[in-house]
């Protein structure tokens, strides 16, 4: 391009240069005739531009400062928050006092506890407990830290160890906060731009990871692998159109190993399967399975004889099973290394304390010391489960070996709201009876797809066979009289 | 290496001109402000040349709503260690890819975790350009990080040895212990971080009753009525109608901002704000707009401009408006200017959302955070939030307010439904610590601590300036960062400083802007002056050593100084 145009002003400023404008006059006889033409065009429409008025321009909406005044005066904002009317179902906690252990004293009556996800009845394990104290008299309660800034404990580095070893995979990393855990995890690796295929049944966390991954989400509808694979078949259809793109999107599917809303298991199999022909990464979220499912307690992953190393990430949390607090993620190094620097909860949050990192040591050596106690779980899941059937008014939702099932009611009474009222009235009936049960809470508005209100009951390795007789029976009748 | 230049003379004599409070004249040349705070604009690195020119001196006229002296400066970057810095990132980088290569061509051992082959022609899991700045940068000093200790994170810590024979690669433990290497990097600010004392007593008489986990939610089985305790208990150390608690301190942001703005709100989040309250503004749904660290004046035009045209395009007005502010800022260690927030947040009617994980028992004569420190009502603020793991020693964070608001949490914080609620033995150690803080366990230990706290930080922070070093923030902050700049003296700072017995934490990038690289200490009050003696001779050792004293505005020991109550009266060097 000629970069001195015949007619630039600026170059004729720059006084006693004369070979340039020698070189302008040369370059203006020597350039070809449609280039001056162009040149000229643009002239012309520059010239027009800046003398024409053909365009109006914009009623300019500058508001005096008086104006503006009176706008920051007149703003009213809505209130912080909404009013809470004061019978909300979530207003009025039951208190518990005491420990939430077995023998629970709910609202002052003492009970037994069909309510809290102590599976294995190690909240009050005596041995837990010991360890904690030592803990606590070594370290203190706080880590007064994030894991980056002197918040490692030597525990955690051993709990680490240890799950992973428990797991039988290569690395495992551990949060403070059971419900960061999988939350932190998905917006490590899933991105803006990426795709994620995610049960519908999906937990709260699962679906807040989701919103902080900002990712592309696709629903499938529970459990249906059918549905799941005609999404991944129309990705692919996407993908062909446009491979340059297709290289970069990562794509998972987010799964619960046992739903924490319906009490049903993933067909892990069939997404095995499906993740090597659509070239999709695996993530399960396993709070519900973790140290129920399989004969040493691993989980869904030992439940079904699937290779773990299929599996990209677990996560689960240690407040369930291990009765401690906090969670855990695990799988290969690969994986799990990259969340330990954009992992936001395990980053940027203070680390767990080490007495419970102890305690979920002892509660791990006591799952390997004694597969046994799994075994015995299973067949409290099967006898509530067995129990629970045919129950007028109510149905069980969830599978046989599932500890913390549902009980929805047959016929919804016309709003969630009466429902709710409805088994809180069964709860009450059976608190009166010294069975302690409570409601499956949900974020009504919050939830993707809100699953219907419903009773939660709980078995635990503690619970006796007559006294899950007792709760099943009680609930019978709770039903028979108030669902008329 | 130190700087004494024109630049400097015409910078002190703007600041003396924006500085318009009499008594408070700069005359040692530091850039303080009471009435309008002087900072060069520290976030312009995507511009290193026109770097230096880029200063922004505010003033604002609110003197007057200060009861104390507010004093903070951020002395800006000498020009040459700018240079210097970017040089430094530069070599990195080029080795970086020089190593990458040969890495490629297997010339050098490669450590980085592979795929496993059945899964190679997936789409790669992460960006290896992400991965760049680990394995060349970060890689380098690992070492300073995640050091794991294996004692309480007290005054004084155990560290457990670790060496690595392949540059970082991977660790192993010697099985030593390096005893007693005084901490100066966990938030212990009041020393609660203890293993013996009548904390740690209540905490184990609970864990032998209680055991340690809940194993369900708020909502459900696991409302024990310590909880409900605890939390009167918060409510009334923070002077609000009611308080909830929470397991997890950044999940209390996180979980919580949602709970309070959506769709049509909008929220207004100091630039240098934690992940956690960035993350919660994200979730929430609303519109997000940042000011400039503490700029009142870019906060204001944002309120104003935000009213006066509405929402975008749809120019409906803002359904509601939170501006998210922290008391004390962990990596600057500044402290908000809150009695002109809580003046602009009453003029445009905002509501404040005030996050005192740092500054909630370190600041304030009787330790209850940044409103008592100014001596403002809790009551204008909206939401005060903080957190339990620091000044408390426990885990877990809290939000205390009007009794609506938390009556409104308690039904729809995703955390109240959905988190397992609070470990018991943590639940007691809050109760122990504040009611020591409060005076009610009948002892002056918690009002003494509070106090030893505020003298150690303005002894530590005063020493460190003499001494020569750039140290950023307010003098009455117990976060105290120094500036070290170059990213090779990351590194070195940190390793210096562990061989002489001491524990520091060092940052760099990205928790920092790209050239602002720095050592920060956290003072706490079971610091003895003999510690923060023998640390500062170690600090001034490694500044030499390192050449880190940067300051062209030292102070001078001699000078008196503008402060009252809480100044050394011993003579100092």
């Amino acid at each position: 391009m000629t970069s001195a145009g015949p007619c630039d002003p600026e170059l004729k400023m720059a006084a006693g240069q004369q070979w340039v404008l020698v070189e302008m006059v040369q370059a203006f006889y020597e350039a070809p005739a449609y280039h001056l033409i162009l040149e000229g065009i643009l002239i012309l429409w520059i010239i027009r531009l800046l003398f024409s008025k053909t365009y109006k321009l914009q009623e300019r909406s500058d508001l005096t400062e008086k104006e503006k005044e009176e706008l920051i005066e007149e703003w009213q904002p809505e209130p912080l928050v909404p009013p809470v009317s004061k019978d909300h179902p979530s207003q009025n906690y039951d208190v518990v006092t005491g420990p939430p252990s077995h023998k629970i004293i709910v609202n002052g009556k003492e009970c037994i506890n069909f309510g809290s996800f102590n599976f294995l009845g190690l909240l009050d394990n005596e041995r837990v407990k010991q360890k904690a104290l030592a803990s606590l008299r070594k370290y203190g309660v706080g880590t007064c830290g994030p894991r980056g800034f002197y918040g490692t404990f030597d525990v955690h580095l051993e709990l680490e160890e240890r799950l992973a070893k428990f797991m039988r995979t290569e690395e495992a990393i551990i949060y403070s906060y059971g419900f960061a855990t999988i939350a932190s995890a998905i917006p490590a690796y899933s991105k803006r731009g990426d795709i994620v295929f995610v049960d519908e049944a999906s937990c709260f966390s699962i679906q807040k990871g989701l919103q902080a991954s900002r990712s592309f989400i696709k629903y499938f509808k529970h459990n249906d692998m059918e549905d799941l694979e005609r999404l991944l078949k129309e990705q692919e259809l996407e993908d062909q159109k446009n491979p340059r793109k297709a290289r970069v999107t990562r794509r998972f599917i987010v799964v619960e190993g046992l739903y924490m809303n319906t009490a049903d298991i993933c067909p892990l199999p069939e997404l095995v399967k499906l993740k090597y022909k659509y070239k999709v990464r695996i993530f399960l979220e396993e709070s519900m399975s973790f140290g129920v499912l399989g004969e040493h307690g691993r989980g869904v992953t030992e439940h079904f004889g699937v290779n773990i190393d299929d599996i990209d990430l677990i996560s689960a949390n240690m407040e369930n099973a291990v009765a401690s607090i906090g969670g855990f993620c695990c799988g290969r190094s690969f994986v799990i290394d990259h969340q330990r620097l954009s992992g936001q909860g395990y980053c940027f949050s203070a680390s767990l304390p080490p007495m419970l990192a102890s305690a979920a040591i002892e509660a791990l050596n006591i799952m390997e010391e004694d597969p046994e106690i799994f075994t015995v779980l299973r067949e409290k899941c099967k006898h509530v489960h067995k129990t629970l059937q045919g129950i007028p008014g109510l149905k069980v939702v969830g599978e046989a070996f599932a500890p913390a099932l549902h009980l929805q009611l047959e016929n919804s009474t016309g709003s969630r709201e009466s429902d709710v009222r409805t088994l809180r009235s069964i709860i009450d009936y059976c608190l009166d009876r010294q069975i302690a049960l409570t409601q499956a809470r949900y974020l009504d508005k919050e939830e993707r797809f809100l699953p219907p209100p419903s009773i939660r009951v709980v078995a635990t390795v503690e619970q006796t066979e007559e006294e899950i007789e007792k709760a099943a029976s009680c609930i019978r009748e709770a039903a028979l009289t108030i669902l008329k | 290496m130190r700087f004494g230049s024109k630049t400097s003379m015409t910078e002190s004599s703007a600041i003396r001109e924006a500085n318009g409070g009499p008594g408070h004249g700069a005359a040692n040349g530091l850039k303080v402000g009471r009435n309008g705070w002087v900072k060069n604009q520290k976030h312009h690195h995507k511009k290193p040349s026109s770097y230096a020119e880029e200063k922004v001196h505010h003033s604002a006229c609110n003197g007057g709503l200060y009861s104390r002296p507010f004093y903070e400066s951020f002395e800006e970057t000498p020009m040459l260690v700018a240079v210097l810095t970017y040089m430094g990132y530069g070599i990195l980088t080029i080795f970086g890819y020089l190593r990458d290569f040969m890495r490629q061509w297997k010339i050098e051992k490669c450590h980085i975790a592979r795929e496993r082959e059945e899964q190679k022609d997936f789409v790669p899991l992460y960006q290896d350009f992400e991965n760049f700045y680990t394995r060349n940068l970060y890689m380098r000093i690992r070492d300073n990080w995640n050091r794991p200790i294996c004692s309480v994170p007290g005054d004084k810590m155990d560290l457990v040895e670790r060496v690595s024979y392949d540059y970082n690669w991977t660790f192993g433990y010697t099985g030593r212990v390096v005893k007693d290497v005084i901490n100066m990097g966990s938030y212990n600010y009041l020393g609660f971080a203890e293993n013996t004392g009548s904390c740690a007593e209540a905490a184990a008489e609970v864990t032998v009753k209680y055991g340690v986990g809940v194993s369900s939610t708020r909502q459900e089985m696991g409302n024990l009525d310590r909880h409900e305790e605890m939390e009167k208990l918060v409510a009334r150390f923070l002077g609000v109608e009611s308080a909830m608690a929470f397991g997890m301190g950044f999940a209390t942001n996180s979980m919580n901002i949602p709970a309070l703005t959506g769709k049509g709100c909008l929220i207004l989040s100091d630039e240098l704000n934690h992940a956690s309250l960035v993350l919660g503004a994200r979730l929430s749904g609303s519109t997000i707009r940042v000011f400039k660290h503490n700029n009142m004046q870019s906060l204001e035009k944002l309120l104003r401009d935000a009213i006066v045209h509405g929402q975008p395009r749809t120019h409906r007005p803002w359904k509601k408006i939170l501006i998210l502010v922290e008391g004390i800022y962990s990596m600057e260690g500044s402290i908000i200017r809150l009695p002109e927030v809580i003046a602009l947040k009453k003029k445009y009617k905002a509501y404040l959302y005030l996050d005192e994980a740092h500054s909630i028992g370190a600041l304030g004569p009787s330790g209850r955070g940044v409103v008592e420190y100014f001596g403002l009502d809790p009551t204008d603020v909206d939401i005060m939030m903080g957190t339990f793991t620091k000044s408390f020693g426990a885990a877990g964070g809290y939000i205390g307010g009007k009794k609506e608001l938390i009556d409104y949490l308690r039904s729809h914080s995703h955390s109240a439904v959905y988190a397992t609620s609070m470990s018991p033995p943590v639940v007691e150690q809050i109760i122990t610590s504040m009611k020591c803080i409060m005076g009610e366990d009948g002892t002056t230990i918690g009002r003494e601590r509070v106090q030893q706290l505020a003298e150690n930080t303005v002894y530590f922070r005063r020493r460190l300036r003499e001494i020569g070093f750039i140290i950023y923030g307010n003098n009455d902050s117990p976060v105290v960062p120094l500036m070290l700049y170059l990213p090779a003296k990351i590194g070195a700072f940190g390793r210096e400083m562990l061989k002489r017995n001491i524990g520091v934490v060092v940052v760099g990038f990205p928790a920092t802007p790209i050239i602002e690289s720095r050592a920060r200490f956290c003072v706490s009050a079971s610091h003895t002056k003999e510690m923060l003696d023998q640390a500062l001779n170690a600090i001034s050792e490694v500044g030499d050593l390192l050449q880190v004293k940067y300051s062209r505005h030292r102070i001078l020991p001699a000078l008196d100084r503008p402060f009252d109550e809480t100044t050394y009266e011993e003579c100092e060097d």
